[in-house]
């Protein structure tokens, strides 16, 4: 009785500060952390529209729908930051997927074990290089590069209106490329896992039929990765699209919609970027943050393709960004 | 017959045997490719930077427009302050956020959370700018370091987040029950023993998400906007590396090219080193993609 | 001499057996994962249009023979082959054959079935298609032909399209056999190829592979020893990496001449 209830007592919590308190607090405590990137999402996107109201307002939907950029008779249309937007990051993937899907089936399928690690090591160097700093590689290396080239294309190509007007060197054909440069390895990097991914008996099966190399991996093996595969491409369309810096040194900056590679243009980041420091007036600010809201709006919808197909052919948790 | 059939049958052998090597070359010149550009931008980096670089530029501040000499000194201690900063509001959200997916994590509210991390971490970094500007820098009516360390702050929460809710899974149910039963809180146990256990992991993740937010220059064009002197009030704009590169770079003077030249080697050599002592921290135990 | 369950007393019959030709011989077969050895001094023969059967205990090395014999060991890191196999009396190790050639000649069957994630027809279509064996019209039938060949075409006619992953697990069996089929082999290998099943699905291949022995020689992997003395013509007994005994099934589940062999008949190991 007695050794009952000693132990009892010195069960029983001490105060009202207990271990259990402790718990709830840790639980509410990290929960409310948590919470906060949810209310920073909500809050960003609220601040967008209320800030961006009057120039949507004043123009409805002709604010995308019209290609205007007029700060001093207050005329606003993003249209042809949508343009320059898409242009370019869909020329960049033109140009990066090709290379980055290559260098992936070389890294998965055919390169030793040590070379791939190196190998991939050294294109994921790529994703580490800031911006900026290929903003300022390409206007003074890749622009008076690319001039020759543009002559040369104009001079070959130029019966295609993409190829003609003046070979600035800068605009729409400079960004993209450097737009490519740097989407580069994280196709190449998630095509790679997700080709890695493929389990050897699909490729065995195919051997076993006396398949080739490349047969093997046309067939079974690109098959099994194609929706990964899609997801990476779609996820670099994401990044490119929200690209600044670098898009902003070599895009030319001007408020036309692009009618050949050679144009210079906006993108709808480049545009805020660009004007931002210097808006004046608040329906020109609006505009630019209507603009700012757009690419919101556009890489987030792109975002969420990109995981929903990286996510299912994984099967769930795959770190990507 | 046969005949027919074997002289068409080893002609598409050897068609398949074309394609095969075909796809082999491809391969291979690609991966190259791959490379080409990084040999580029490296060797330029190197090659323009270094002759820029001198004592003057890790020790003044910028001199006015046409006069020579001067360097970055005040835009490298803004970038370290503006990253201390943006850790202060990081960090927190990061790693305790982490620490609630992966302990509590198993309900659909943890899974928003989740899914608002994950848009997040695709907002355009100028977009974040905006906002930060909206925010902070309307109220405040004058850009701040505060302000650049807020917006920097944001973006690196989400990788914070993910990794640490990564690693503290990975630690084994064995460690947290000895420590449990041996009488520990839940925040002990996670505090104490868990984070310890996992901690070579997320110094990983930290020092990923400092990289990335150190080359940054977007989010902090209308936030700390830029500054050519000394400064580190809090309430005042202030100079950054990426910044102090980008005005540089648009301007017309030689000589600011190649100190932006100078500052861009730094940049990226701070940058690596981040990221190599990040994977040394988990050397071979652990692999994060980009 | 141990107990004849089965009552087979008589021996087979001399011509029966002999009659068949050969159609693998193997002599002094070695083989190496780096520096561990896992084949020493293989030397048999496989008789053409028969069913032989391979057995042992784990990591006896009974599944790296069979892959040697289709070169699919070639794809390991690190692997090195010795001796000579001889197919129809050509060294297949030898540095001027077309592997291609030789794995559409001699098809394999794995422990798990291994469907492609494609249509059941794009499955069987495969291989006829990058070794162009049915241009056009043709393919159909011969898809058809290989389903009926494998038994599966009565289940499976009416849905070709659809994916093969939505098969049961012997269906997934059979259809990998009929995807070896349809490439018109001379030899089917089957690694362990009911492991992975259910007894009803066992005993379906089973009896698909004594139809089969009429038009293709068979050899087997496997670790069920009453599927081995069911089905096969002649048994190989392996232990670690050699050939300790061949010969006619009867004789070696009945009364085998290797002590080894007798006690991992009667289940004294293994």
């Amino acid at each position: 009785m007695t050794a009952a209830s000693t132990s009892r007592g010195s069960l029983r919590r001490r105060g009202i500060f207990g271990p259990n308190l402790a718990d709830r607090a840790f639980r509410l405590g990290t929960f409310l952390f948590a919470s906060a990137v949810l209310a920073l999402i909500c809050l960003l996107a609220y601040q967008l529209v209320h800030a961006s109201r009057p120039a949507l307002r004043q123009f409805g939907w002709s604010f995308i729908s019209k290609s205007a950029w007029d700060p001093v008779h207050g005329s606003f249309g993003v249209l042809f930051a949508i343009y320059g937007t898409a242009l370019t990051s869909l020329l960049a993937l033109a140009l990066a997927v090709p290379i980055g899907l290559g260098a992936a089936i070389f890294l998965a399928e055919l390169a030793p074990r040590r070379l791939r690690e190196l190998l991939s090591f050294l294109i994921e160097l790529l994703a580490a290089v800031p911006s900026i700093v290929y903003g300022l590689w390409g206007v003074f290396v890749l622009v008076p590069v690319l001039r020759p080239v543009e002559v040369w294309l104009g001079a070959h190509l130029g019966f295609l209106p993409f190829f003609q007007g003046a070979p600035y060197g800068i605009g729409v054909l400079a960004a993209s490329v450097i737009l490519s440069i740097m989407v580069l390895p994280y196709i190449t990097a998630v095509s790679r896992e997700v080709i890695q991914a493929v389990p050897v008996t699909q490729r065995e099966a195919a051997y076993s039929l006396g398949a080739t190399r490349w047969e093997t991996i046309r067939g079974p093996v690109l098959r099994a990765a194609r929706s990964g595969i899609i997801g990476a491409i779609i996820l670099a369309l994401g990044r490119a699209v929200g690209e600044t810096m670098a898009v902003t040194m070599v895009i030319g900056n001007r408020a036309e919609i692009p009618t050949s590679f050679f144009s210079p243009a906006y993108t709808l980041a480049s545009l805020v970027a660009n004007e931002f420091a210097e808006a004046t007036g608040e329906l020109h600010i609006a505009a630019l943050i209507g603009a700012a809201l757009v690419l919101l709006v556009l890489t987030i919808f792109i975002n969420a393709i990109a995981r929903l197909l990286i996510w299912r052919v994984t099967g769930g948790h795959r770190r990507v960004r | 017959m046969t005949a027919v059939r074997h002289h068409h049958s080893s002609v598409r052998r050897a068609r398949r045997r074309l394609a095969n090597t075909l796809m082999w070359v491809l391969a291979t010149l690609s991966a190259l490719a791959a490379l080409v550009p990084l040999g580029f931008v490296l060797y330029y980096i190197a090659a323009q930077g270094l002759p820029a670089l001198n004592l003057d530029f890790f020790t003044h501040v910028p001199r006015p427009v046409g006069e020579p000499g001067g360097g970055m000194a005040n835009a490298i201690v803004g970038t370290i302050i503006l990253i201390a900063l943006a850790s202060l509001v990081g960090l927190p959200i990061g790693l305790l956020g982490g620490i609630y997916l992966a302990e509590f994590g198993a309900n659909r509210f943890a899974g928003i959370i989740r899914f608002a991390a994950d848009v997040l971490s695709g907002v355009p970094s100028i977009v974040i700018g905006i906002f930060v500007y909206a925010l902070v820098v309307v109220p405040m009516h004058r850009f701040s370091a505060l302000a650049g360390g807020v917006a920097l702050g944001i973006m690196m929460i989400p990788t914070v987040m993910r990794t640490s809710e990564e690693l503290i899974r990975l630690v084994p149910a064995s460690l947290r029950e000895a420590a449990l039963s041996l009488g520990a809180t839940h925040p002990r146990t996670v505090f104490k023993v868990v984070l310890l256990a996992a901690r070579a992991g997320v110094v990983t993740g930290v020092l990923l998400a400092i990289a990335r937010i150190a080359g940054e220059t977007a989010p902090l064009l209308f936030t700390a906007f830029g500054s050519n002197l000394w400064s580190a009030r809090l309430d005042q704009p202030i100079a950054s590396l990426p910044v102090q590169i980008f005005t540089y770079a648009i301007a017309p003077y030689d000589n600011w090219h190649a100190q932006a030249w100078a500052g861009a080697l730094v940049l990226v050599a701070m940058i690596l080193i981040l990221s190599a002592a990040a994977r040394y921290a988990t050397r071979g135990r652990l692999r994060t993609v980009l | 001499m141990l107990g004849d369950p089965q009552g087979h007393n008589d021996l087979p019959r001399a011509d029966q057996r002999f009659s068949l030709a050969e159609k693998f011989v193997i002599r002094s077969l070695g083989f190496y994962y780096g520096r561990f050895q896992a084949l020493r001094g293989i030397n048999l023969t496989i008789r053409e249009r028969q069913i032989t059967a391979l057995i042992g205990p784990s990591g006896c090395g009974k599944s790296t023979f069979l892959r040697s014999l289709n070169r699919m060991n070639d794809i390991i890191e690190g692997a090195r082959t010795e001796g000579t196999v001889l197919l129809d009396e050509e060294d297949i190790y030898q540095p001027e054959i077309d592997v291609v050639a030789l794995r559409r000649r001699v098809g394999m069957v794995f422990q798990r079935p291994n469907p492609f994630p494609m249509s059941i027809f794009d499955n069987i279509a495969f291989g006829p298609r990058i070794h162009g064996l049915a241009p056009g019209m043709e393919l159909g039938d011969l898809v058809e032909r290989s389903l009926q060949r494998a038994a599966l075409w009565q289940e499976v006619k009416d849905k070709l399209r659809e994916s093969a992953l939505s098969l049961s697990g012997g269906q997934q069996q059979r259809l990998c056999i009929a995807r070896v089929l349809a490439v018109d082999p001379e030899v089917v290998l089957m690694d362990e190829p009911c492991s992975a099943l259910d007894p009803i699905s066992t005993l379906r291949i089973e009896e698909l592979m004594d139809e089969l022995k009429e038009s293709y020689t068979i050899v087997i992997v496997t670790h069920n020893m009453q599927q081995a003395a069911r089905v096969s013509q002649e048994t190989g007994f392996f232990l670690t990496g050699e050939l300790i005994e061949f010969g006619p099934s009867e004789m070696i589940f009945t009364h085998p001449h290797d002590r080894r062999t007798e006690a991992y008949i009667t289940g004294r190991f293994g």
